[in-house]
């Protein structure tokens, strides 16, 4: 865990609500895929966490939703601006236990930690499915850069207006050695009854603090109780207790 | 540095600062970001004598300037935090700690400080009886004289070190809750707790707080708590820790000026974790701008 200053070097529109934001800054903290920053904005008292979607050696790319004040105040910043940055935060992704076939399901704007993810699996070797689903076709994003870097990648949109028609769990490969997912909590339910392997889910909370202090975003578990921030925010499937 | 110095219940710390209880775990995590032995103390995470979850989420919900919790007192319970956490806080911090106490039953908190009390590294007893997020137990106590009182009472029937009460702002007179306090043996007051606050969520038209209500605070009830220091500063004898929304080396002055020995903080650590370092290490030169020598000439 780091705090440091970053400069925005591109901070353009994906969709109509979804920016891609890249930081230069110190990057070292940030290891596993699956982990996220918590972002300081003036004026606003807690920071904004996002899932980290890639890295380099001097740069953090985040992609986020415009959902609030916080995310329309980073919406409107350009190039040249900075922002004091959280970085190393979560437990992330353990590639180390996904076989050679992983499955990657990624829903709206739980798609953009799944990128990093498939980058590093596919530099150790193994083969990536991966499944994104949206609302409709001009929701889609990131379908491309899947595709550039070796995923077999498939679409799936609520409306049909694009690839396939339905949920994720419609598109679902028949064939896969374990999945990684992250989505709104009724996707990964839904991920959670159809999948036939186990796998890691990333889960979304609000938070305080985002370094474990505050217990804001405590969940039980099968193994007691964890903090999202800080044991999360990826959970292995058969820790996982559902709300009622 | 001596100019920093202060004293708490007859507990010489290095300087005032008191990262508050829930801000702050029990260190170790802080202990990773700088050498929490820079902090004059801190106060731990509110033990309770039964493992506790806490409510349900979300917990938090963010104001101008602050936020509200209702985490409900998450703790694993006083045997735990003896077995488990204490030993892991001893090794990242060293001076004497201050433990943070509530419960549901007079005798919880007696039982609790009784095992705490046996802990080398607890210096001062922090009793809590001012949690607003759990139903029938901490802030009930505290809202009523003669029930803040026997709890004092029992906690002090177990224990030799200092107690320090801590009061809930959500009362008509807080005074008099003070001084009943102080009539029954308490060895300092600490205080402001939360505020009792609510947020809306426009979308849903539903509370965003899963428990409805919860704390609020944050630099926007600094007011609130320099006026209520101020009036519970002067109309008691034993030493009172100021807190609520205490952010800057400035804070610290002012509530030490509205009559406070010590200072905790609290929110603030969440949002900016170095915040107590950075106090400390501002202190001299903000001292120096108002003509302040030492922190123990602003003692009342």
């Amino acid at each position: 865990m780091k705090v440091s200053m970053f400069t925005i070097r591109e901070n353009t529109a994906l969709t109509k609500n979804v920016y891609r934001m890249v930081l230069e800054g110190d990057v070292s903290e940030i290891t596993r895929p699956g982990t996220f920053v918590n972002i300081r904005l003036s004026g606003l008292y807690l920071r904004r966490p996002i899932s980290v979607n890639d890295t380099d050696e001097t740069t953090l790319t985040i992609i986020y939703k415009v959902v609030g004040k916080g995310t329309g105040q980073m919406a409107a910043m350009t190039a040249g601006e900075e922002l004091e940055v959280m970085t190393g935060l979560g437990n992330g992704y353990d590639t180390a236990v996904s076989g050679d076939h992983p499955l990657l399901l990624g829903g709206g704007v739980g798609v953009p930690p799944l990128y990093k993810l498939a980058k590093e699996l596919i530099a150790q070797g193994k083969k990536v499915s991966v499944v994104l689903g949206f609302n409709t076709a001009d929701e889609v994003f990131c379908e491309e850069e899947f595709k550039a870097i070796g995923c077999d990648t498939v679409v799936a949109t609520a409306d049909g207006s694009y690839g396939v028609k339905g949920f994720v769990t419609d598109a679902l490969p028949e064939e896969y050695t374990y999945f990684y997912t992250c989505g709104p909590e009724p996707m990964l339910k839904a991920v959670y009854k159809t999948t036939t392997t186990s796998g890691q889910f990333s889960f979304e909370e609000r938070m305080g603090c985002g370094f474990g202090a505050c217990m804001g975003c405590s969940c039980h578990t099968v193994t007691g109780y964890k903090r999202i921030c800080k044991d999360g925010p990826v959970l292995v499937k058969e820790e996982i207790l559902w709300n009622a | 540095m001596e100019r920093l110095k202060v004293d708490l219940c007859g507990i010489e710390m290095d300087n005032p600062v008191i990262p508050a209880s829930g801000t702050f775990g029990y260190g170790y995590e802080f202990a990773e970001l700088y050498d929490i032995n820079v902090l004059g103390t801190f106060s731990f995470k509110g033990t309770t004598k039964e493992p506790r979850f806490g409510n349900p989420t979300p917990r938090i919900a963010e104001c101008t300037s602050g936020m509200i919790n209702a985490v409900g007192l998450q703790n694993p319970g006083v045997e735990k935090v003896i077995g488990t956490e204490l030993p892991k806080l001893k090794k990242c911090f060293h001076k004497p700690v201050m433990a943070n106490v509530s419960g549901f039953a007079i005798d919880d908190y007696a039982y609790t400080c009784a095992l705490l009390d046996k802990e080398e590294q607890v210096g001062w007893l922090e009793v809590n009886v001012s949690c607003p997020n759990v139903h029938g137990g901490g802030m009930s106590f505290g809202t009523n004289p003669e029930a803040a009182a026997a709890v004092t009472r029992a906690v002090k029937a177990v224990t030799t070190k200092p107690v320090i009460v801590k009061l809930s702002p959500n009362v008509t007179d807080i005074v008099s809750i003070a001084k009943a306090c102080e009539e029954a043996g308490a060895d300092g007051i600490s205080l402001i707790n939360t505020l009792l606050g609510m947020r809306i969520d426009l979308k849903t038209r539903k509370p965003v707080i899963a428990n409805t209500m919860g704390g609020f605070s944050g630099p926007a009830i600094f007011p609130v708590a320099v006026r209520m220091v101020y009036q519970v500063a002067h109309a008691v004898n034993i030493p009172v820790v100021g807190m609520g929304g205490v952010s800057t080396a400035e804070d610290v002055l002012e509530m030490m000026m509205a009559g406070a020995k010590a200072v905790e903080v609290g929110a603030q650590n969440l949002v900016d974790p170095f915040v107590c370092k950075n106090i400390i290490e501002n202190l001299p030169a903000v001292m120096d701008k108002y003509g302040i020598k030492t922190l123990k000439e602003l003692a009342l």
